[in-house]
């Protein structure tokens, strides 16, 4: 069954292409074998068949067959389906066999082997320079382990809206939110998608996972609009930018601990007073996160200033004890 | 099974992957294509058995597969690709860019890109609304100094930072590959201290030297499969329950967990499991009010210990 399916969808293909004008349902019938003789099921038969050549990327004209005739008729140019002469140097090559490792198991992985087989198509001598390959650096990989990533990719090429429920950090309930999709951002290993938030009629950007359940289209294909110089990255860059360290603080660290806080450290001396101690200048950004990792060391560090710093690590600590 | 619509998508490569070889062997197509001998003759007949009735009958492709070896004589209109789609060309750029920013592939990276891109024309609109980027570990000469190591085929020496026990290792190292996943570039190798094929977080090596010994990683050693995840439950891990406040959440999304549970009002019960209670012990510490850890109890005294210890400086 599936193998005359593909037969009769290969053969409308090679007959399209093949002619000139445009032909009416009833010609491709009459050429490709395997439609049913009676007229209804020929219909649902063959509006099936456009819809899988349209869902590959077949670009399925329609217009009229004729100027004496009002039937619709149906054809393939070539220049819109043929892909352009590609020819590629054997470095580009080996990238290419890069690039396709990329996705791995991830989302667009099945799109990514299927773009390779079609350029591998293209070209005769695709050779890959090994040389590349084995100077080939830091190899990037993509994961999507989010499942909103394939609904959210897919709005945002079709630029469609869509509604999902978004867990805020700190906070107990999900809130539903209506979203205009302008682009998804692989940022530090984590997805984001940004766009307009409609309740809030302002740019948003959310991370994937922390959205909870289906993420939902909410409008047909090509209604949203992307503004002009809409740059995605500047803002998820924005939106996690980490604030500036402008304050000092010194602390004493046990001599040999505190290894990360001593990798940032401006200054490092023994401590006169305190035998076994060194004394640390470090900078930091906002004494709440920063107490929190400085309690993290336990007895191996001190603060000596500032005092809100000192303070605020001393409550941490008694809420352990709480 | 491949779908009716897959196996017109594969044939559709398959003519033109032939038609510009002139000639090519049947095992070497059907590796490519990732099917076997049998599969690729089935899709050969289909593409032979294909005829057009009207307005006068003919066979508008012509093959063989003699001795190993497909021709095909005639193509028609099907000899050239079809075009790549809006997600196979996303996926390709994507993928491209982000070797970009990673600096693998070097000088050739761009130039495949702007090829690609005046090959897929609107279809490649899609894929600018998709982009990578990591933080690079670069500022200690760190990632220099292990890639020149890697290509050198050189055993590296480093002093690499351990979080959960605040504690600096060193080792040697027969560098495998290097590679960027979830935020973070990994340098994959053998250690020789732990005979093993081990990971190391380059933000996390404190100094690497290079070595005048050839790298030798035994032929044994097989690389992580990263695809499958980073994280790696094993038999000897404890098995930790931490309550967490609202304000405490974010650790679900930092640490993989085994369970986790709502409790009400915003908090979770999270069991995660470690190799390393130092690492608990820490992040107890970290938490202080907002998370309390419930299980195992010797680690929750541990805790208490720590932060009265801690505290006890301040008096």
């Amino acid at each position: 069954m599936s193998k005359r399916r593909t037969e009769r969808l290969l053969s409308i293909v090679v007959l399209l292409l093949s002619s000139n004008r445009y032909l009416t349902a009833e010609q491709i019938r009459a050429a490709v074998s395997g439609y049913p003789e009676q007229e209804e099921p020929f219909k649902r038969m063959f509006e099936r068949d456009k819809e899988e050549l349209r869902d590959l990327g077949i670009p399925l004209e329609t217009g009229r067959a004729s100027q004496f005739d009002d039937d619709l008729g149906y054809r393939i140019t070539r220049q819109d389906y043929e892909l352009p002469e590609i020819s590629l140097e054997p470095d580009e090559a080996a990238v290419l066999g890069l690039a396709f490792r990329v996705w791995q198991s991830a989302e667009l992985a099945g799109a990514a082997a299927g773009a390779l087989l079609k350029l591998k198509a293209a070209s005769r001598d695709l050779q890959d320079d090994e040389t590349v390959t084995q100077r080939r650096g830091i190899e990037p990989r993509l994961t999507t382990q989010e499942p909103a990533f394939g609904p959210l990719w897919e709005a945002v090429r079709d630029r469609r809206p869509v509604t999902f429920e978004h867990q805020s950090p700190g906070r107990s309930d999900a809130t539903k939110r209506i979203l205009e999709p302008w682009g998804v951002v692989n940022r530090r290993g984590r997805w984001y998608v940004a766009g307009h938030d409609r309740a809030r009629n302002a740019p948003r950007v959310f991370r994937m996972d922390r959205i909870t359940g289906p993420v939902r289209l909410a409008g047909p294909p090509g209604s949203v609009q992307v503004p002009e110089g809409t740059d995605v990255r500047e803002l998820v860059k924005d939106w996690d930018r980490a604030p500036a360290r402008d304050r000092t603080a010194i602390l004493g660290i046990r001599e040999n601990t505190g290894i990360g806080l001593r990798r940032d450290a401006r200054e490092s001396v023994p401590a006169k007073d305190r035998p076994g101690w060194d004394k640390v200048t470090v900078s930091f950004a906002d004494s709440g996160w920063y107490a929190h990792y400085l309690a993290s060391f336990g007895p191996d560090v001190i603060v000596l200033d500032p005092l809100d710093l000192r303070e605020a690590v001393i409550t941490r600590l008694k809420g352990v004890l709480a | 099974m491949v779908t009716s619509a897959e196996r017109l998508r594969r044939l559709l490569a398959l003519v033109p992957y032939v038609v510009a070889r002139r000639a090519v062997g049947l095992a070497e197509t059907a590796a490519t294509f990732g099917m076997t001998e049998r599969e690729l003759i089935d899709d050969l007949n289909l593409v032979w058995c294909v005829e057009l009735k009207a307005p006068e009958p003919y066979c508008p492709i012509d093959l063989s597969y003699e001795d190993g070896e497909i021709t095909i004589s005639q193509a028609e209109s099907i000899a050239r690709p079809l075009r790549l789609g809006a997600d196979e060309a996303s996926a390709l750029l994507v993928a491209l860019r982000t070797l970009a920013e990673t600096g693998g592939g070097g000088s050739a990276v761009p130039r495949l890109i702007a090829k690609i891109e005046g090959a897929a024309g609107a279809a490649a609109a899609a894929s600018s609304q998709v982009t990578f980027q990591i933080d690079r570990p670069n500022e200690r000469g760190v990632t220099a100094t292990i890639t020149a190591a890697l290509h050198a085929g050189k055993r590296v020496h480093l002093r690499y930072y351990v979080p959960g026990r605040d504690e600096a290792t060193e080792r040697d190292v027969d560098p495998m590959r290097l590679f960027a996943i979830e935020g973070h570039t990994y340098l994959e190798g053998w250690c020789r201290r732990a005979e093993g094929v081990r990971l190391f977080r380059l933000d996390r090596v404190l100094d690497a030297v290079v070595l005048d010994v050839a790298a030798s990683v035994p032929e044994t050693a097989e690389s992580v499969d990263v695809d499958a995840g980073l994280f790696r439950p094993s038999d000897a891990d404890i098995r930790v329950e931490l309550d967490l406040a609202p304000g405490a959440r974010w650790v679900v999304e930092y640490y993989p967990c085994e369970s986790v549970t709502e409790l009400g009002d915003g908090r979770l019960r999270a069991v995660l499991r470690t190799p390393d209670a130092g690492l608990v012990r820490r992040l107890a510490l970290r938490l202080g009010e907002d998370g309390r850890v419930v299980s195992p109890p010797a680690l929750a005294a541990e805790v208490r210990a720590a932060a009265s210890a801690a505290l006890a400086l301040y008096d």
